[in-house]
């Protein structure tokens, strides 16, 4: 008797272990920058219990983080494809240089808006025919869209900047940037928003499948039947919808266009993605991990000034957590399976 | 006779390279050819022509006598054409369940997944079909860390899933152990005794011998010659190839 209910013991702890095993296989990723984020919170929290116990700083993480955390989502997507786009940071000026000549020319803020999404989608078309049907690879073709878009906005504002304030007037500012309890950002929403639209298309949509398929296997795709050159060509145009989407975000919240508007967040964008276990092999990643991602790394340039360390840190500290953090998904990879 | 599939007169080019040359080509109801020829003699081209992943530079695809025009790998599929690529066409940092669903996901009309049957469907083929009994194998598995024989598995109850009328094997031997190679051939004879058709090429002619009715061998992008594996022995067959081999014809 005795040994049978040892017998059933041992069984059942293997079952366990097993279960345990399967669970942390499946979400092993997710697991890992979720520890990175706890780790690190608490570490702010302890060096800097006054900034981080109160609620000012994480309204402020908020209202800042969404900028570039909404393009992480669509970026992903691509990257799991295995393809990149780095031109989004001048989809997000060019889309508000057309918002700025339309709202010139009709002095409507709603066809402002529509003009400057449909000028990110075709700019992310463009990018997608470049890459599919040039068969061009999106490093390389990215890099000079990049250019040529940031180009064409310093050709067409005269690399001026400009005004947004009539924008507060309309129900456009509040419906995108406004505070809800004259606390919470509205962006914020957004961004939820857009991270559980991505979630739904990458994890329960064909399209999402087949992302995954391509940027794993792209011959064993075709030969299944998947239709690449599309489904890649509709990933650059949402990377392209959402990013003039957050430029006219970024520009509504300091109701100020600058020329050199999204500059500032390619590094950032892609140090998210990464640092969230995202492969840049293709095949691999999750939108929780870019999420959670941004979240640290927008975290970081806060913290270390609040720690109370100098500013010039910030970049040291972003290169050695994202270098951290891919040793240890690789590591975590090769454990798990 | 109404056949399942035919092939009249069809050629391919690549620039300047012709891979094949007016190959006529028939595929009987309940039929297993077997199809024989060197590397490089145009064996893969041809069953890519059959799958629709390329289309032909001339001549005509039939399915049970109607002529398809503009084939695709859909289209083919529509057809009951399945295929057990060479390269098995896996995605190996995928799971099971996602790979037996490969470009044929269960989908709404929104494209929105059936996820949950995806997973009850891998899991049921598992057990019933691919004899995995091991419980550290799940549909959530990653495919990239199977053996050879269990991703030839996978390509094939993936292949038989959706209920094909024609099957085609290329290659499907390859990296298969002796035990694994000989339950795939009993798969082979097995598509025969379910009354379907089948397309199998291998470079082992004893394979292809052992479970073809009809043996076509090919040669520099030509037919070179046919048989019905009642009418000739394996030495017989064998002496045939070499031949073909060195002169390029079976004269």
């Amino acid at each position: 008797m005795t040994s049978q209910s040892n017998e059933i013991k041992t069984s059942q702890s293997i079952m366990k272990n097993l279960n345990l095993r399967r669970l942390l296989h499946t979400y092993g990723t997710q697991f890992g920058i979720l520890s990175v984020f706890f780790g690190m919170w608490i570490f702010f929290i302890v060096m800097a219990p006054g900034t981080f116990l109160s609620s000012r700083i994480y309204y402020s993480f908020m209202s800042t983080i969404p900028f570039f955390a909404m393009i992480a989502m669509p970026l992903t997507v691509i990257i799991i494809a295995g393809e990149i786009d780095l031109s989004f940071t001048s989809i997000m000026a060019m889309g508000m240089v057309m918002f700025i000549l339309t709202y010139n020319a009709t002095q409507s803020v709603w066809l402002a808006f529509i003009v400057a999404l449909a000028t990110g989608l075709f700019i992310g078309w463009l990018n997608g025919i470049i890459v599919v049907k040039f068969g061009i690879p999106s490093l390389v073709a990215t890099i000079g869209t990049q250019f040529f878009w940031r180009g064409a906005v310093l050709v067409l504002s005269q690399g001026r900047s400009g005004t947004l304030v009539y924008t507060k007037e309309t129900l456009l500012h509040p419906l995108l940037v406004g505070k809800i309890g004259g606390v919470f950002p509205v962006q914020m929403l957004w961004l939820i928003l857009i991270t559980v639209g991505t979630w739904v298309l990458l994890n329960r949509h064909r399209f999402g499948a087949h992302m995954y398929l391509i940027g794993d296997n792209a011959n064993s795709a075709e030969l299944m039947g998947v239709n690449t050159g599309r489904a890649r060509i509709m990933g650059f145009m949402l990377v392209g919808l959402v990013s003039a989407f957050a430029g006219v975000v970024t520009s509504l919240h300091v109701t100020y266009f600058w020329p050199s508007l999204g500059e500032g967040y390619l590094m950032r964008t892609l140090a998210a993605i990464f640092l969230g276990g995202t492969s840049v092999f293709g095949g691999v990643g999750t939108i929780l991990g870019s999420f959670i991602g941004a979240f640290i790394i927008g975290a970081i340039e806060a913290a270390t000034v609040a720690i109370g360390w100098t500013g010039f840190l910030t970049q040291l500290i972003y290169g050695l957590i994202i270098v951290l953090s891919v040793v240890m998904h690789t590591y975590l990879g090769k454990r798990l399976t | 006779m109404d056949y399942r599939l035919e092939l009249r007169k069809v050629s391919k080019s690549f620039g300047e390279v012709r891979a094949l040359q007016d190959i006529d080509f028939k595929l009987g109801r309940n039929e297993v050819v077997g199809l024989l020829g060197d590397n490089g003699a145009g064996k893969s081209t041809m069953i890519k022509i059959m799958t629709g992943y390329y289309q032909p530079t001339a001549g005509q695809i039939l399915f049970s006598g109607q002529k398809i025009e503009d084939l695709t790998v859909p289209k083919a599929r529509q057809m009951g054409v399945e295929t057990v690529y060479q390269e098995r066409a896996l995605a190996e940092l995928q799971t099971l369940w996602r790979n037996i669903f490969l470009g044929r996901e269960l989908n709404n009309k929104w494209g929105l997944l059936d996820v949950k049957k995806m997973k009850t469907e891998t899991h049921h083929l598992m057990t019933q079909s691919m004899g995995f009994t091991s419980t550290a194998v799940s549909p959530e598995s990653i495919v990239g860390k199977f053996s050879g024989g269990e991703r030839q598995g996978v390509a094939i109850v993936r292949a038989l899933y959706f209920d094909a009328e024609i099957i085609i094997l290329d290659e499907p031997t390859m990296g298969l152990s002796l035990k694994e190679t000989e339950k795939l051939l009993s798969f082979v004879r097995g598509i025969k005794a379910a009354g379907k058709s089948a397309v199998f090429i291998d470079h082992n002619i004893y394979h292809v011998y052992s479970v073809s009715d009809r043996v076509v061998v090919i040669d520099r992008g030509k037919i070179a010659g046919e048989f019905l594996t009642k009418d000739i022995t394996l030495d017989t067959l064998m002496e045939k190839m070499i031949h073909v081999a060195e002169s390029g014809s079976l004269d």
